[in-house]
């Protein structure tokens, strides 16, 4: 039974994994940048949504609806100052640029915040109860919820991107920029909105991190960068499903090992990580069979 | 002297246009003017520039000297989104379809940023009409033709001013050519203008009321169709001395009398 729980456990943790994992893998198909910045970001929204709650004493669940704006629009304006700059000059230049990008985020953070760690304090019962099935498996709400929140953002993203008019042009532009630019479209502009979505995706994984665990300026390259790249890779780049998939698979990973001995957590995910990346470079799945 | 009239106002003029690909000088000192209404074909061997030229008109390369102008406006430094905007729009070489959207997104895409105008994606249907059906397919199933045809059909739902088509017969069997080339004249019907680069010159003749020969980034041949005789095509195609009528390398038609700057050289 304890396996079954540890099993239970580890998908319901790939909800958060895919959560980190969406938003990197966007940006990565569209734009074709590897963010490193990706999880001091997600430490960066953790941090706004503590500060939004303090400030206006808005209840903590709907913190989200201030952060999430405020994050997509810091991803526009990165993407089309900063980021844009360094894809302009190369793809290498824009692993460069997010590596110090994640250097500044951290060492400001160190320096405002402290190295004090602090969580979202939710003090609600439906978010830190829980409720059981039979004596072992103990189902935390917040952790459910959280699952459920990365399910309804993968479904959004890919209604987004494949019905939508911005969807569509994103499609394209990751397709075939210059052909993009031929219909009319500024693909600078549509690396924007992709990097706003991304964005979007990463502050709500970084609320939902502060909530379940605690959040330190250290937290978003030590732990959501590194799970964000395992799940994309056991996943499959560019695939939505896949990175659910991903951060499932390494989830349940990372809690059988726990259940073997506590201290193989991270090492049973990265094992896992490895194998995938000998035996299936590609992935678990992949986005098109053809061209 | 018949047709075209200097004094005519072109909807599109590139001025001396100089284009380097890196040491090389691809484009030396192209002028064009093309007339409103009028089928304007660039012919030339590979690696003329013909290409190139297309490209810089849209935008897609920056030339180092000369200008583009549209519609009597200087587009030279304009983005290719905003110029694609404005009505020039081009089907480029090799069709470039986006692979991973199906035939009607493609479509869409290309209505995404349209003019006010004639086309949409019914008048596309209706003269393609295999396209209704087969909407949802993926464009990597279609045949070269077909491909060819959604590129069409893309560039025409932007409702363009002038339309550039960048070598639509390439790797296409001659009865699909003909069949592309047959939609001109219902293309041309609404009013809209085509600059076309075409290395099948008999086909180019064909369709063209205006041809413009290039010859290493160089022009040797410019006038209406009627007005050169093959020897003189040939002659310009191929930088034969002294295959044409005249002695000089470079060919002068019969017809309108080139602009004077351009026959110096």
């Amino acid at each position: 039974m304890a396996w079954v729980n540890a099993i239970i456990q580890g998908v319901l943790t790939g909800g958060l994994y895919a959560l980190f994992a969406c938003g990197l893998s966007l940006m990565f198909g569209v734009m074709k940048v590897v963010n490193l910045a990706h999880g001091d970001l997600a430490v960066v929204a953790g941090y706004v949504a503590i500060g939004v709650i303090a400030v206006t004493h808005i209840p903590v669940l709907w913190s989200f609806i201030i952060v999430v704006p405020v994050m997509a629009a810091l991803g526009y304006a990165l993407q089309r100052t900063l980021i844009q700059s360094a894809l302009d000059r190369s793809v290498l230049t824009t692993l460069i640029v997010t590596f110090g990008l994640s250097v500044v985020i951290e060492n400001g953070l160190l320096q405002f915040f402290t190295a004090n760690s602090r969580g979202i304090g939710t003090g609600l019962a439906l978010v830190t109860g829980a409720f059981t099935i039979g004596s072992q498996i103990s189902i935390a709400y917040l952790l459910l919820l959280i699952f459920a929140v990365a399910v309804v953002v993968l479904l959004g993203l890919q209604y987004f991107l494949s019905r939508s008019k911005y969807g569509r042009l994103i499609r394209a532009v990751a397709d075939d920029k210059e052909a993009a630019q031929l219909c009319g479209a500024d693909y600078r502009h549509v690396f924007g909105i992709a990097a706003a979505v991304a964005f979007a995706t990463v502050a709500l994984g970084g609320i939902a991190y502060g909530m379940y665990s605690n959040l330190d300026p250290t937290t978003g390259t030590d732990t959501i960068l590194l799970f964000a790249f395992a799940a994309v890779v056991i996943g499959g780049l560019g695939s939505l499903w896949g990175t659910l998939l991903g951060g499932v698979v390494l989830g349940v990973a990372q809690q059988i090992g726990a259940q073997i001995n506590i201290s193989d957590e991270l090492l049973a995910g990265y094992i896992v990580f490895i194998v995938v990346l000998v035996l299936r470079p590609q992935g678990l799945i992949t986005r098109r069979a053809s061209s | 002297m018949t047709g075209r009239s200097e004094n005519e106002q072109p909807l599109l003029e590139a001025r001396d246009l100089v284009v380097h690909h890196g040491q090389l000088r691809a484009l030396d000192s192209i002028s064009l003017r093309v007339l409103p209404g009028e089928v304007y074909a660039i012919i030339g061997a590979n690696g003329a520039g013909k290409s190139t030229l297309l490209r810089t008109i849209v935008g897609l390369h920056q030339p180092t000297e000369g200008s583009v102008l549209f519609d009597g406006r200087d587009v030279t430094r304009m983005r290719p989104e905003r110029r694609a905007k404005q009505g020039i729009v081009l089907v480029p070489e090799g069709r470039r379809l986006f692979g991973s959207l199906t035939v009607e997104e493609n479509l869409k895409v290309g209505a995404t940023y349209a003019r006010p105008g004639p086309w949409h994606i019914e008048q596309v249907h209706e003269m393609f009409d295999w396209m209704r059906e087969r909407r949802n397919q993926p464009t990597a199933q279609l045949s070269g033709g077909e491909q060819q045809a959604v590129a069409i059909g893309r560039a025409l739902l932007a409702n363009p001013r002038v339309l550039l088509l960048d070598e639509l017969s390439l790797g296409l069997a001659p009865v699909v050519v003909q069949r592309i080339y047959g939609m001109l004249p219902q293309i041309l019907e609404t009013g809209l203008t085509v600059l076309l680069v075409e290395q099948d010159v008999s086909q180019a003749l064909r369709v063209a009321s205006h041809i413009h020969c290039l010859l290493e980034g160089r022009t040797t041949l410019e006038g209406r169709p009627a007005d050169v005789t093959a020897d003189q095509v040939e002659a310009a195609y191929f930088g034969l001395a002294g295959a044409g009528p005249g002695p000089g390398p470079a060919v002068s038609p019969p017809g309108a009398g080139p602009p004077g700057e351009r026959s110096e050289r």
